[in-house]
């Protein structure tokens, strides 16, 4: 959470300062489900997300270094400069990718559990997506597969109250998303999202059915992203005092609490992590900016495989 | 290849491409295909017949009428080690499906720099000339060609509905292969060795005009040169993508003239991009302008007699290459 937070946090000040080119969407106040989901899962297991993703990214082990570059847009990115945020992914590391049309990471991820499924692999497949997606036709008919087809996929919703600039709860009778899975006969819970323990326990049960031949499952994440739907977003639709309360439900400090009662991790080590993940996405950011832009031949490189 | 139909036996269209998926999923235990009543049923054309029964519902998968979702999971499956054949029932239903394609499988490979690879085929049937109404008789062949990361390809024989399927199915990219039901119950002969896929095909060779076409449209071009005065070179192009021009261009050197012919829209069509080509490469060889011949910019009407006002005949094809020939 601490790596996520530093890396979310430096990538809105390099956008706002115009070395981060294109469109950034950052998960500031979300990290408690992106580190519960990322800690429940096996290392074989698939994750396909959002234009928001950074962090479900980095949940996944993927490289601090390799993800800056691409986010500079350089050669030496994840991948090769021809992702960038939205489209951020390391197929090695099980991420199939950050995607940018909304609802796309769902039949995505039915997919990959379809492939587990066949190819007997005992891999899970994660989808994120935000509660704008869940009026997305994609949305229904993947939900509706993968509960005939009783795949091994969690379809994590990240239930951050808006979608885009608009309130969710105007844009649905039904605004839960967990009684929406219920009719498609997928079982569901409702967890706070920014307490990352939490989600981890459910993903880890869900993982666990999933892996038993259960069938998917529906995890819906209540959170708050701190930003607005991009960087530069202003924000003028969002009540002040709403956003002050959730940043006192600030996923970090809910983990902090929680390790310092259980004697588990002081303040003293707990700044330590925070430092450290700094230190790491400093470094990485100074490294990113030393990179050469891409060759302009790698333009042309895979488009087709050969 | 134990079920495969020996060079020189006649069979038909249809069985031809039910063979190709045969043998696909025969040969690769990484290959499924999954559509609606593909499966028990056996496809409303009977294209998929008894592939059900032979290889179980592992293997071939009905679905819901929810093309989005299964045209959306076959690219994640195709993203995570399987090789799915999609059916899209009738080409126009891509209206409904278009991101999973235009979206997904197109640019997947390359927004990850050749991390991912996306082997999935998208077989699309359509043609007009049957009465099916604006809804079911497009041919959006362009639209697809349009989209770099796809290829797209259009058997027009027999042999290459077998074939190129097969190719299609082993390629490690996403093909969108263009089926016109007016071919499924044509006959003809598989052939020994096939051309490979992105190779066209001189179907007829001739002097006067070089006439090139695919699909459904081959049998009205090799008509028209039945019956034309002029000698027509007809090539089937086969592929739109990859997009055999040396073929093309090396015809028309000899001939002169030019006449591109499609079932598609002319309007905007494939037709264009070839024409201008031609025109680019060509300018000084050309003894007369490049010439169209397609669908007028209209919706595919129901009845049959205005349908068969809109489609290119061997007749209007015979006629437009005559003109060709006298223009010089």
């Amino acid at each position: 959470m601490a790596l996520i937070r530093a890396f979310e946090t430096r990538v809105a000040e390099l956008y706002r300062d115009g070395e981060i080119p294109g469109f950034v969407h950052t998960s500031l106040g979300q990290e408690g489900v992106a580190a519960g989901v990322g800690a429940a899962l096996e290392e074989h297991d698939y994750v396909a997300t959002t234009h928001r993703g950074h962090g479900h990214c980095l949940a996944r082990g993927m490289e601090v270094d390799g993800m800056m570059a691409e986010l500079f847009a350089r050669g030496e990115g994840i991948c090769h400069g021809k992702g960038g945020s939205m489209h951020i992914a390391d197929p090695a590391k099980g991420v199939l990718g950050a995607n940018a049309i909304v609802g796309a990471s769902l039949p995505l991820a039915v997919g990959a559990a379809m492939s587990s499924k066949h190819l007997e692999q005992g891999r899970v497949a994660v989808a994120f997506f935000g509660e704008g997606a869940v009026n997305q036709g994609a949305f229904h008919e993947a939900a509706n597969l993968a509960a005939i087809w009783s795949l091994p996929a969690i379809l994590v919703c990240e239930n951050n109250v808006y979608a885009e600039f608009s309130d969710s709860r105007l844009m649905a009778k039904v605004p839960s998303v967990a009684a929406r899975a219920g009719s498609y006969g997928i079982e569901a819970a409702l967890v706070d999202g920014n307490d990352a323990e939490a989600v981890l326990r459910l993903t880890a049960d869900a993982a666990e059915r999933c892996r038993a031949g259960r069938g998917p499952f529906l995890i819906e994440a209540e959170t708050y992203r701190w930003h607005g739907h991009y960087e530069g977003d202003a924000q003028p639709y969002k009540p002040e005092d709403e956003a002050a309360a959730w940043r006192e439900r600030d996923p970090l400090e809910v983990a902090a609490a929680r390790l310092g009662e259980r004697g588990e991790a002081g303040p003293e080590e707990l700044e330590r992590i925070r430092t450290e993940a700094m230190a790491a996405v400093d470094q990485a950011i100074e490294r990113a900016r030393e990179l050469p832009a891409p060759d302009p031949e790698e333009a042309y490189a895979d488009v087709y495989g050969d | 290849m134990s079920t495969a139909t020996e060079p020189g036996t006649q069979l038909r269209y249809i069985d031809a491409l039910n063979e190709g998926m045969a043998t696909a999923i025969e040969e690769d235990e990484r290959v499924i295909l999954i559509g609606i009543d593909v499966g028990a049923g056996g496809g409303i054309f009977r294209v998929t017949k008894g592939l059900h029964e032979r290889f179980g519902s592992e293997r071939v998968l009905d679905t819901p009428i929810s093309e989005m979702g299964f045209a959306g999971a076959a690219v994640g499956a195709a993203m995570t080690g399987l090789r799915p054949i999609v059916e899209i029932m009738f080409m126009d239903f891509v209206g409904v499906c278009l991101d999973p394609i235009l979206n997904q499988a197109a640019k997947l490979r390359y927004m990850t720099a050749g991390a991912l690879e996306i082997p999935i085929v998208f077989r699309m049937q359509t043609g007009a000339g049957k009465s099916a109404g604006a809804q079911h008789s497009q041919s959006l062949e362009a639209w697809f060609a349009h989209v770099p990361g796809l290829k797209v390809v259009l058997p027009a024989t027999v042999g290459d509905a077998r074939d190129l399927l097969l190719a299609s199915v082993r390629d490690p990219n996403p093909v969108v292969f263009v089926e016109n039901r007016r071919l499924y119950s044509s006959k003809g002969e598989v052939e020994a060795e096939p051309l490979p896929l992105g190779k066209a095909r001189v179907a007829r060779p001739g002097d006067d005009v070089t006439v090139v076409t695919w699909g459904q449209m081959l049998r009205t071009c090799l008509a028209a040169a039945e019956e034309s005065e002029a000698s027509l070179e007809v090539i089937d192009l086969r592929s739109l993508r990859p997009l055999d021009m040396e073929t093309v261009l090396a015809s028309t050197r000899r001939t002169g003239r030019l006449l591109i012919v499609h079932e598609a829209v002319q309007d905007f069509g494939a037709g264009a991009e070839i024409a201008a080509r031609a025109g680019e490469e060509l300018f000084d060889e050309l003894r007369t302008p490049v010439r169209r011949l397609g669908a007028p910019a209209v919706p595919m009407p129901f009845s049959p007699e205005l349908e068969r006002a809109l489609l290119p005949t061997p007749k209007a094809v015979s006629t437009a290459a005559q003109t060709l020939k006298a223009e010089g």
